[in-house]
C-alpha cells in the first residue's frame, strides 16, 4: 500500500520495497560520478521561510527548539544540498540523495505526510543545455521500463516574455513576482492592459494627491506610527502618480503573452509557435534559442524531441523555485497521483542562497515509494 | 446517551447563550455554587449542560465529546481542520457579532486594498530586508485568505493580544484581528483595508458531526430542535 489508498503513513512493506529501489536508484547516481550526500532532517525554518513564504508552512511540518527556534522538518533536499554545495562543493559537482521529506496534507487526504525521495543535482556552468539534457536523459532511461508519461516546460519563458514587454520597469517587476500566481498575475495583466479601469478609490486618491501633495495627505491622515516610514509612503504615491500616467501594455503584446501561456505541444511544434511570438516578445528569441539548444542536446542523448510534449507553464503553481527546464514523470493509470519525478533548473535558489555568488543548477528527484506500488501493479 | 450542550463558562457569551435558549423556552442554569462548572437543561430529558471555556468549545466539538456547542465562528474555522467536515451551522445566535478584518496604519493613504497591501509588502521586504509584518492570532484564517488573495512578502507575527498596539510599538506593520465597533482600531491609528474583511463571526450553535448518535441523542436532539425552532440535521453524519 501506498499513496491515495487511505494509508496516511508508509506501511512497513511498502517502505521496505520503496527502500530497496531508492537503494538502487541511488546505486546508479552514485556510479556515474555523483557524491552521496547526507542532509539533515531537522532544517532552521528562516531560510526555509525566506525563499518559499508563509505558505510553506501550509505544507511543512514547523516545530521549534528551545535554543535555536522554529525549525522545520525537511520538506525536500535542494534547499541543503545548495547549502552544502555552496560551503563545500567543488565545479562541476554532480550529488544524490535518498531519505525521507516531509509534506503536511490537507485534513482528509490520504496522501502520505512522509515519503522517500532519491535525487541527483548537477551544478555546471559552461553548458546548461547539455547539463539539462544529461539529467532528463538519464530519467528518462531509468524510469523508461515503468510506462510513465514525461513533460516538459520552461519556467524561464513566461519571464522572458514579461522582460519584453512594453512598460514600466516597476510593471516588469510586479508581473515577474507574481508569476506563480495565476489569478494575481491576470488581475495585474489586465490592468497594465487597459483592460480594466483604473479603481475609483485610486482614482480619487490620485486626484487629492494632486491637490494637496503627498507631504499633507499622509500627514492629514494620522500620525506616522511604526516601521514603514512616511518618505516610503511618499515614494509609493509618487510611483501611483507615475504607473496612471503610464500607457496601456499594447494590445499585441498582451494577446502574444496570452498566446504563449496556451502553447503545449511535441516540442518542434511548441518550438515553432514560441518563434511566431517573437516579433511581439523579442526577449522570447533568447528563451527559444535556449530550448531549441535543449532539445539539440537531447537528441544527441537519443530523446527524439518529435516525442516530447512541451507546456509553456508546465508546473507553473507547484514548482516555484524553477526557472528554466522543468520536467516531470506521471503515472498513466493513477491521475490520482503526484508525479512519480520532478525536476528542474533552479539557478536563482542558488544565488538566493549563496549570498550573491551563485551557480546554475539543474536537478530531479524520484519517489522510489511510487515506483514500488507500480510494481505490485499499482494494486492501489 | 445524554445529549451534551456546551456552553461557555463565563462571562457575557454565557449569559447571552442562557437568553438565546431561555426565549426559546429552553431554561439553562447553573447549579451548585457560584462558582462551580456545572449547569442543567430544564425540562428537556436526555440532555446535559456542560459549561466550557469557550475556546474550547471547538475542541469538543472536533472530537465529539460534546454533541452540541456555542461557540464563535471565527473560533471554529480557525482552529478545526476541514471544519465543515467536523461540525454543523445549526443556527447563527445573532449576538457576539466580530469581524475579522486586516488593517493598516491611517497615515498609510497608499494602501486601501489587499492588493495595495502585498505591492508595499514587496518594497518593504526591498528596502527593510525582511518580509512585512502582519500581526494576529488567527494564522489559518490570515494565511488562507493572503494566499487566496495572492499576497506575498509578508510573515505573520504572533499575537496573543493587545494586537492593535504592535504597529506602534513596533513588532508589526499591519494586524489581523476580530473587531466589533473598530473603536480600538481607530484608537491606535488603525484603518480596516476596504476589501480587508477575512471573515464576519458571530455566535453559532454547532452540532458535531463525530459525535455519538445513538438513539436516545437523536431523540434528544429532535426534541430541543422542535422547542428551538431550528433544524439540526440527522444526528451522525
Amino acid at each position: 500500500m501506498a499513496e491515495g489508498d487511505g494509508q496516511v503513513l508508509s506501511a512497513p512493506e511498502s517502505a521496505a520495497a520503496g527502500r530497496a529501489l531508492g537503494e538502487a536508484l541511488l546505486a546508479r547516481f552514485a556510479a556515474l560520478g555523483a557524491v552521496p550526500v547526507e542532509a539533515p532532517i531537522l532544517l532552521p525554518a528562516a531560510t526555509l521561510l525566506d525563499l518559499y513564504g508563509e505558505d510553506i508552512r501550509a505544507r511543512a511540518y514547523v516545530t521549534s527548539d528551545p535554543g535555536l527556534g522554529e525549525m522545520m522538518l525537511r520538506p525536500d533536499f535542494t534547499v541543503p544540498v545548495v547549502e552544502a554545495h555552496m560551503r563545500e562543493g567543488a565545479e562541476p559537482a554532480r550529488y544524490t540523495y535518498l531519505g525521507p521529506v516531509f509534506r503536511r496534507q490537507e485534513p482528509g487526504s490520504t496522501r502520505p505526510r512522509e515519503y522517500l525521495q532519491v535525487g541527483y543535482e548537477l551544478f555546471e556552468r559552461d553548458d546548461p543545455a547539455a547539463a539539462d539534457a544529461e539529467v532528463f536523459a538519464l530519467f528518462s532511461e531509468l524510469l523508461a521500463p515503468r510506462g510513465l508519461r514525461a513533460a516538459t516546460g520552461d519556467a524561464g519563458l513566461l519571464a522572458a516574455a514579461v522582460a519584453g514587454l512594453e512598460t514600466s520597469p516597476a510593471r516588469k517587476a510586479a508581473l515577474a513576482r507574481h508569476i506563480w500566481r495565476p489569478a494575481r498575475f491576470r488581475r495585474l495583466l489586465d490592468r497594465f492592459g487597459g483592460r480594466t479601469p483604473l479603481p475609483e478609490v485610486r482614482a480619487s486618491l490620485l486626484a487629492r494627491l494632486e491637490q494637496a501633495g503627498p507631504e499633507a495627505l499622509i500627514t492629514g491622515a494620522g500620525p506616522e506610527i511604526g516601521l514603514r516610514a512616511a518618505q516610503e509612503v511618499a515614494a509609493r504615491l509618487q510611483a501611483l502618480a507615475e504607473d496612471a500616467a503610464q500607457p496601456p501594455i499594447p494590445a499585441a503584446q498582451v494577446a502574444a503573452l496570452e498566446a504563449l501561456m496556451e502553447v503545449r505541444g511535441p516540442a518542434p511544434e511548441a518550438l515553432s509557435a514560441i518563434r511566431r511570438l517573437e516579433g511581439a516578445l523579442p526577449p522570447l528569441s533568447a528563451a527559444a534559442g535556449r530550448i531549441e539548444a535543449r532539445l539539440d542536446a537531447l537528441a544527441r542523448c537519443g530523446i527524439a524531441p518529435e516525442a516530447l510534449p512541451f507546456e509553456a507553464t508546465h508546473g507553473r503553481t507547484t514548482q516555484e523555485y524553477f526557472d528554466g527546464f522543468v520536467f516531470g514523470f506521471t503515472a498513466p493509470g493513477h491521475p490520482d497521483w503526484p508525479p512519480v519525478a520532478t525536476g528542474g533548473r533552479y539557478d536563482a535558489l542558488t544565488r538566493a542562497l549563496g549570498a550573491g555568488g551563485g551557480i546554475p543548477a539543474i536537478g530531479g528527484v524520484i519517489r522510489p515509494g511510487l515506483l514500488a506500488a507500480l510494481e505490485r501493479g499499482g494494486a492501489q | 446517551m445524554t445529549l451534551r450542550l456546551g456552553v461557555p463558562s463565563k462571562g457575557r457569551l454565557q449569559e447571552q447563550s442562557f437568553a438565546w435558549f431561555a426565549a426559546r423556552g429552553v431554561r439553562l442554569a447553573r447549579t451548585g455554587a457560584e462558582r462551580e462548572y456545572s449547569g442543567r437543561i430544564d425540562g428537556l430529558a436526555g440532555a446535559e449542560l456542560v459549561l466550557l471555556s469557550a475556546a474550547e468549545i471547538p475542541r469538543e466539538l472536533a472530537a465529539g465529546r460534546i454533541h452540541l456547542g456555542v461557540t464563535g465562528t471565527d473560533l471554529v474555522r480557525e482552529t478545526i481542520p476541514a471544519w465543515d467536515a467536523a461540525v454543523q451551522e445549526v443556527a447563527p445566535l445573532g449576538f457576539g457579532h466580530a469581524d475579522l478584518v486586516l488593517a493598516v496604519p491611517d497615515f498609510w493613504v497608499d494602501v486601501t486594498s489587499v492588493d495595495d497591501l502585498d505591492a508595499v509588502a514587496a518594497a518593504f521586504r526591498a528596502r527593510h530586508g525582511f518580509r512585512l509584518r502582519i500581526a494576529t492570532k488567527y494564522h489559518v484564517l490570515v494565511r488562507d485568505f493572503l494566499r487566496e488573495r495572492g499576497v506575498a512578502d509578508y510573515q505573520l507575527a504572533d499575537s496573543q493580544g493587545a494586537t492593535e498596539g504592535t504597529v506602534r510599538n513596533g513588532t508589526a506593520e499591519a494586524i489581523a484581528d476580530i473587531t466589533s465597533t473598530g473603536e480600538t482600531l481607530r484608537a491606535n491609528h488603525l484603518r480596516i483595508l476596504e476589501d480587508g474583511l477575512i471573515l464576519r463571526s458571530q455566535a453559532t450553535l454547532f452540532r458535531a458531526r463525530l459525535a455519538e448518535w445513538d438513539a436516545a441523542a437523536c431523540a434528544a436532539l429532535s426534541a430541543l430542535s422542535a422547542r428551538l425552532g431550528v433544524s439540526a440535521g440527522e444526528g451522525g453524519g
